[in-house]
């Protein structure tokens, strides 16, 4: 690396705001009854519910659980994860079937399935290459740069991307016999998917892997000395985020059943941004947290307020968060339980 | 200073070959320089605001692009009032100056050396703004119309083509403010502690000068410049909810080409992205944006710093 010199990116590394303890949540089987809620969602909410709001929150979740992966843990703020979501979207739809007949090269699900996963993590590696070139507040402003590219890239450009109109009618798969459009099998696709990417962050912040970025974050300088090859482990972080978001963004366009510019444009971008901070990044429940308090407000606003002020609302909102709250929505949750049990939180 | 020297010497050399057979083809390409230099010129008036803020308060600006808008919009207000052009750039210039006078004394300094909670500010900050002014100036577009004797078409000499004598002027006028701020940061006193701010903020302040003054003049010079490009930007093109967006992304482009925190880099970078963009939009309408990225790509490969960027 050795770009920026190492006071300056020090200085700049967003990790400065995530270096305390981290929070400490219920553990173990505290879980349960959040468990159950999410399991029998169904048998109690309607269509609107499961997928507009429990679905779709878990998919926004899984896209921001990336960019919390990558900031929380390796101080790397990427504003391109929504980029590469949406490449994975991309790809299903140009390699598989869609509305667009002479674009769509109709390979089975079984092909373009990990196919597109591999071309979306791909994007994401090298996103990671250049972007790992910088640190600290540079990584924003490159990954926003990359982002908006890849926006106007896909606007313009009618042979691959087929310009402002995208895809339509990008059907899932119809694997084991199920239709997967089905509001109660795609409930639980999701579910078990967000479940599966929660469990890996889990694990890897304690493997030796999420350690070594997580001791990367703090001290690039010192790992370096030590004999860590910096860039090659945050590449890998980039990587394996990136893979996350492309399972999010799969998951997005089944949802939409269409994918266009629109969905990966810079207002969507800095929604994942919103999302994880606003539900707190040194944890990985946050990002679903933030989640769904975003799409609860995205879609009960209008009783509040004027439907077309939400833009003003969410950025308030999200203000507000940056400026009171540093950790989140979470942060507010311990703060609340300190006071209830009259516990002074460790002053750093 | 060797890229700048290149795209001087690519562009003498496009004025040449239009010089002895002047076909359709060659007047295209003219027209196109012409257009990816006025480009240039104005993404260099955005940039240059952004990278002395960057430069200076390692606060990278996300709102930056509002603040363009704005700036077009408040100009465009007040010259409609009035009937005046100028009296709309002079308003642009001092209103995004205020704004940004009053985001640096409310806002930033409340949160000094908190880089990544300054730019998640200014992010929240630019949504919000973006949806504002779509509430109060609606989806539509608006033009300038400029007053009528620099309004007009001149005759290129040597070449014998037609180009709109606006944007010349506003090549030229981004030139004057470039040699302006260059001359400000090299040889006034203000200007070296801007540029000792730079170098070493903490060593400066301790040397006893004043140095949130100091930022003050440089988030109002960079802000004021801003609203100045987003009229004389709005007239040579037009404004429309998403310019922010645009800007704020060119603006990112050139200092990261240019080497942030340098005006001279900001100007380099904003010829280099103005050529690339113009020229790809031209020659090939639906890979346009690719060259501007591998710009971008190349630089960060060969030279992570930026191209005039110290540092690393």
């Amino acid at each position: 690396m050795a770009s920026i010199s190492d006071d300056r990116a020090r200085a700049a590394a967003p990790g400065a705001a995530v270096e305390r303890a981290p929070l400490r949540l219920p553990k173990g089987w505290a879980y349960l009854p959040l468990a159950l809620v999410l399991l029998t969602f169904p048998l109690y909410a309607n269509g609107f519910w499961i997928v507009q709001i429990g679905a779709y929150s878990m998919i926004l979740g899984i896209i921001a659980l990336s960019l919390m992966f990558l900031a929380g843990y390796g101080g790397m703020v990427s504003l391109a994860q929504m980029s590469v979501a949406g490449c994975a979207a991309y790809f299903f739809a140009i390699l598989g079937h869609s509305s667009a007949e002479a674009i769509s090269l109709g390979w089975s699900a079984w092909l373009t399935l990990p196919l597109s996963l591999l071309i979306a993590t791909a994007f994401a590696t090298m996103i990671g290459l250049l972007a790992s070139r910088t640190a600290g507040i540079y990584t924003i402003m490159i990954t926003l740069a990359i982002a908006v590219a890849f926006f106007y890239f896909t606007r313009q450009n009618y042979d691959l991307f087929n310009g402002f109109n995208g895809f339509a009618q990008v059907e899932p798969p119809h694997f084991f016999g199920l239709d997967w459009r089905q509001p109660l099998p795609f409930f639980y696709l999701t579910l078990v998917v967000s479940a599966l990417c929660y469990a890996a962050v889990v694990y890897l912040r304690r493997s030796t892997f999420g350690l070594t970025v997580q001791a990367l974050r703090d001290n690039q300088r010192r790992m370096r000395a030590l004999g860590y090859h910096v860039t090659g482990h945050q590449v890998a972080a980039y990587a394996a985020s990136g893979f996350m978001a492309a399972l999010g963004g799969l998951l997005l366009v089944w949802l939409n059943t269409r994918i266009s510019p629109g969905t990966i444009g810079v207002g969507p971008v800095i929604d994942i941004l919103i999302i994880a901070v606003l539900g707190g990044l040194r944890h990985p429940i946050g990002p679903f947290v933030g989640a769904l308090a975003f799409v609860l407000l995205d879609n009960f606003a209008i009783d509040l307020i004027d439907r077309e002020r939400f833009n003003t609302v969410i950025g308030l909102c999200f203000l507000a968060v940056v400026l009171f709250s540093p950790d989140g929505l979470l942060g507010l949750w311990e703060e609340a339980r300190a006071a209830l049990t009259r516990e002074r939180r460790p002053r750093d | 200073m060797l890229a700048a020297l290149l795209v001087a010497v690519v562009f003498l050399v496009g004025l040449g070959a239009g010089w002895w057979q002047l076909t359709g083809q060659d007047k295209r390409f003219i027209a196109t320089v012409l257009n990816g230099l006025t480009l240039g010129a104005l993404y260099f008036l955005v940039a240059s605001g952004f990278t002395l803020v960057f430069g200076l308060m390692r606060n990278v600006n996300l709102a930056h692009g509002s603040l363009y808008l704005a700036g077009a919009y408040i100009g465009w207000t007040a010259a409609d009032a009035t009937g005046s052009w100028f009296f709309g750039v002079a308003i642009g210039f001092l209103a995004m100056a205020l704004a940004g006078l009053a985001l640096q004394l409310l806002v930033f300094r409340r949160m000094e050396g908190q880089d990544l909670r300054q730019t998640l500010v200014t992010i929240g900050l630019s949504i919000v703004l973006a949806d504002l002014m779509l509430w109060q100036w609606g989806g539509q577009t608006y033009q300038f119309i400029p007053p009528d004797w620099i309004d007009g078409t001149v005759r290129l000499p040597m070449v014998g083509m037609g180009y709109s004598e606006y944007r010349l002027i506003l090549f030229l006028a981004a030139v004057v403010i470039g040699v302006g701020l260059w001359l400000f940061l090299n040889k006034t006193k203000v200007g070296t502690m801007i540029r000792a701010g730079v170098d070493d903020r903490d060593m400066l302040a301790a040397s006893g000068v004043n140095v949130q003054l100091v930022f003050c003049v440089v988030f109002a010079v960079g802000a004021g410049l801003a609203g100045f490009a987003g009229v004389v930007g709005g007239t040579a093109l037009s404004i429309a909810p998403g310019e922010d967006t645009r800007y704020l992304l060119a603006s990112l482009i050139v200092v990261i080409v240019g080497g942030m925190g340098s005006v001279t880099g900001a100007a380099v970078g904003a010829v280099l992205i103005g050529l690339a963009e113009q020229l790809g939009l031209v020659y090939s309408p639906t890979y346009g944006v690719v060259y501007t990225f591998l710009i971008m790509v190349g630089v960060l490969v060969w030279r992570p710093q930026g191209l005039l960027g110290r540092g690393g």
